[in-house]
């Protein structure tokens, strides 16, 4: 055998490859461009108030709720499927959330984990049917879609005699030592110190313009950090690219790919429910129509964060990323002269460029002419 | 002779209505080279398919160093030291070399909420494999679809020589390769059988077999037409028979003897 080895650096087949094309085949680099965009084009069109640090929690609150949604439905789009039943999924959990703390008067410590494990379920048999079925996702978990819709609809209508909206929800909670996860703001301390010693805006009170920091914009963080850490760090984040990129191949090789489906429809169930929890709270009424088509919007937000709709191909940074535009976007029209429902046509058009901006980076990546 | 490894008795496979598999029996000694040949059809990756967990067959038992066994999934037959190179090379051309490499089998560091996937780990093994094939990558973040053919299919034998610690199975490993990458895999199939391995080799080329090859066996719609030792047969009669026996002599005289 003779070896011809060398480093590879010294492969005279080689280009060297500069630091631009090297981010060029990131999947999350379409997000981070769109997102420079974004706010270039709110830098020139809004008022100063959009930057304030209330104006970017003001659009970053929203976000984190569609970003919680869609960060795992990007680990679920990487895995090679899809579920659109997450929105109705909202509106269902948000139900059951409601009965077990209001009709069944349970504390969170018990209610919040039952709502969790009881969408997880859910979720399981969706995995299940598709796994089972060999139907497309797409098919099966639009089934889910109206089924949930209709059950929350049906439910909340048993539940309280006739009213889609079951209401006193944070009269039951009241003050229950989990409350604070799950509704109002973080570091309330801090910033009331921060607008004592004047570093943040405060009113002429002394109380801090900003209360604090909106927890699920730390739950989103959280999330977005965690699904990436997984994604690119652990053996589990390599089997979600493999079971999406070829399941076939992926099981061949090892990997355990049902099991990898199931715990993302689970994890994507889950996240749902989790979003549903927090909105329930902070509204204090649950109601039949929440997360209305919040499945398209977090699979888009997915999808302009670098997500393939074949599978095998994105980040959950991307996501991120796609989920902060979207809340810059909606939020952002309301600073500036523009009608308010431009953002469906903004809406479109980003899907539509992020989904050929894609299509061209696989090519890339793949060397696919 | 010492015991097999695995050995596998009239195993039968149909898909629906297709008889895939009609009692084929089988078996790979440590050490040793059994070469599975046969016709385009005859039924040889199905029948290592079987071996590899991927099937259950129909009918037919599978003992493993002695004891019945039945594998639930190429996981488990993995997990017992059998690997794989399939026809279809089983990788993921989205994926980086070194992913696909480690696919299902990564290599971890820490514990706990701190486990995690030891890249570097898996990137340098990736690389030292791949040259001692003779492929020298660009490098292990390249992803698959951008290899060649012969490069696609020479880190599939890399890896299943890798990781496999009994038996390895390699079906038509060469079929893309390069004249100085398939002398590479005919040493490498040597070099481990000499370390005890059992390999099971497929092949279509009589040649490529009569080299490395201990045993014979050929298959014919989906049926074993015989098993020979080395020595026993000769080139010409064994590519008669996995021809199936079938009119070969005289496509042979048409094409002056090059088959
Ligand atoms: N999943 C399947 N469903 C139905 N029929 C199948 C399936 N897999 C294999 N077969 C059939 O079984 C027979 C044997 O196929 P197999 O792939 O084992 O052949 P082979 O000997 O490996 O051929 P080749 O040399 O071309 O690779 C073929 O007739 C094929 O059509
Ligand atoms: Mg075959």
């Amino acid at each position: 055998m003779t070896d011809t080895s060398g480093s590879p650096s010294a492969d005279e087949r080689i280009k060297a490859e500069p630091l631009f094309a090297r981010l060029m085949k990131r999947p999350e680099l379409g997000a981070i461009a769109g997102l420079v965009l974004v706010t270039v084009f709110f830098l020139a069109t809004a008022s100063d108030a959009m930057f304030s640090l209330s104006g970017i929690l003001n659009f970053l609150s929203p976000a984190a709720q569609l970003g919680i949604l869609a960060i795992a439905a990007a680990l679920l789009m990487i895995g090679g499927e899809f579920d659109l039943s997450i929105g109705s999924m909202v509106a269902f959990a948000g139900m059951i959330f409601g009965a077990l703390v209001v009709n069944l008067g349970l504390p969170l410590i018990v209610a919040v984990p039952l709502t969790l494990l009881f969408a997880a379920g859910i979720g399981a048999a969706n995995g299940a049917i598709v796994l089972r079925t060999g139907l497309p996702s797409f098919i099966v978990t639009l089934a889910g879609l109206f089924m949930l819709r209709g059950l929350s609809l049906v439910g909340l209508k048993w539940l309280t005699g006739g009213s889609t909206q079951l209401r006193g929800i944070r009269e039951a909670v009241g003050d229950d030592f989990l409350a604070p996860l799950f509704s109002g703001d973080a570091f309330g301390g801090l910033f009331a110190w921060l607008a004592a010693s004047g570093l943040i805006e405060s009113f002429d009170n002394g109380a801090a313009k900003v209360p604090g920091i909106p927890v699920e914009i730390l739950w989103f963080i959280g999330l977005a950090l965690a699904a990436t850490w997984v994604l690119l760090r652990t053996p589990a984040g390599n089997w979600i690219f493999a079971a999406g990129g070829d399941a076939n191949a992926a099981s061949n090789s090892g990997v355990p790919v049902r099991k990898v489906k199931i715990a993302l429809f689970m994890l994507t169930a889950a996240c749902a429910a989790l979003l549903a929890i927090m909105q329930v709270m902070d509204a204090g009424s649950t109601d039949a129509r929440r997360g209305f088509q919040k499945e398209f919007e977090a699979i888009i937000a997915a999808v302009i964060g670098g997500c393939l709709l074949t599978g095998g191909y994105g980040s959950a940074i991307g996501a991120f990323f796609g989920s902060v535009i979207f809340g810059m976007v909606v939020i952002g029209l309301t600073y500036t002269d523009f009608d308010q429902d431009w953002f469906q046509v903004f809406l479109g058009g980003m899907l539509l460029l992020a989904v050929i901006f894609n299509n061209a980076i696989r090519k890339r990546v793949t060397g696919e002419r | 002779m010492s015991e097999p490894i695995i050995r596998l008795e009239n195993i039968e496979k149909h898909f629906g209505n297709v008889i895939a598999l009609n009692g084929v029996s089988f078996d790979v000694r440590p050490g040793e080279c059994h070469c599975l040949l046969g016709d385009n059809g005859a039924g040889k990756s199905t029948f290592i398919k079987t071996m590899s967990g991927v099937h259950r067959p129909t009918r037919g038992t599978i003992t493993f160093e002695g004891r019945p066994m039945s594998f639930a999934s190429p996981r488990e037959a993995m997990e017992a030291g059998i690997a794989t190179v399939f026809q279809d090379l089983a990788m993921i051309p989205l994926m980086s070399v070194a992913r696909n490499f480690f696919m299902g089998r990564e290599p971890t560091l820490g514990w706990g909420p701190t486990k995690r996937f030891d890249v570097e780990k898996a990137n340098a093994i990736t690389m030292a494999e791949m040259r001692r094939m003779g492929i020298n990558l660009r490098g292990p973040d390249q992803a698959v679809g951008t290899l060649s053919g012969g490069e696609r299919q020479t880190v599939a034998i890399a890896r299943a020589v890798h990781f496999g610690a009994k038996v390895l199975i390699l079906d038509e490993p060469t079929s893309a390769l390069g004249v100085r990458q398939t002398a590479n895999v005919l040493a490498t199939i040597d070099k481990v059988r000499s370390q005890g391995v059992g390999v099971v080799f497929i092949s279509h080329n009589v040649r490529h077999a009569l080299a490395v090859g201990d045993r014979f066996t050929v298959l014919n719609r989906g049926k074993t037409l015989g098993t020979a030792k080395r020595g026993e047969i000769t080139s010409e009669q064994l590519q008669d028979l996995m021809a199936g026996g079938q009119e070969l002599a005289q496509l042979e005289s048409t094409l002056g003897g090059t088959v």
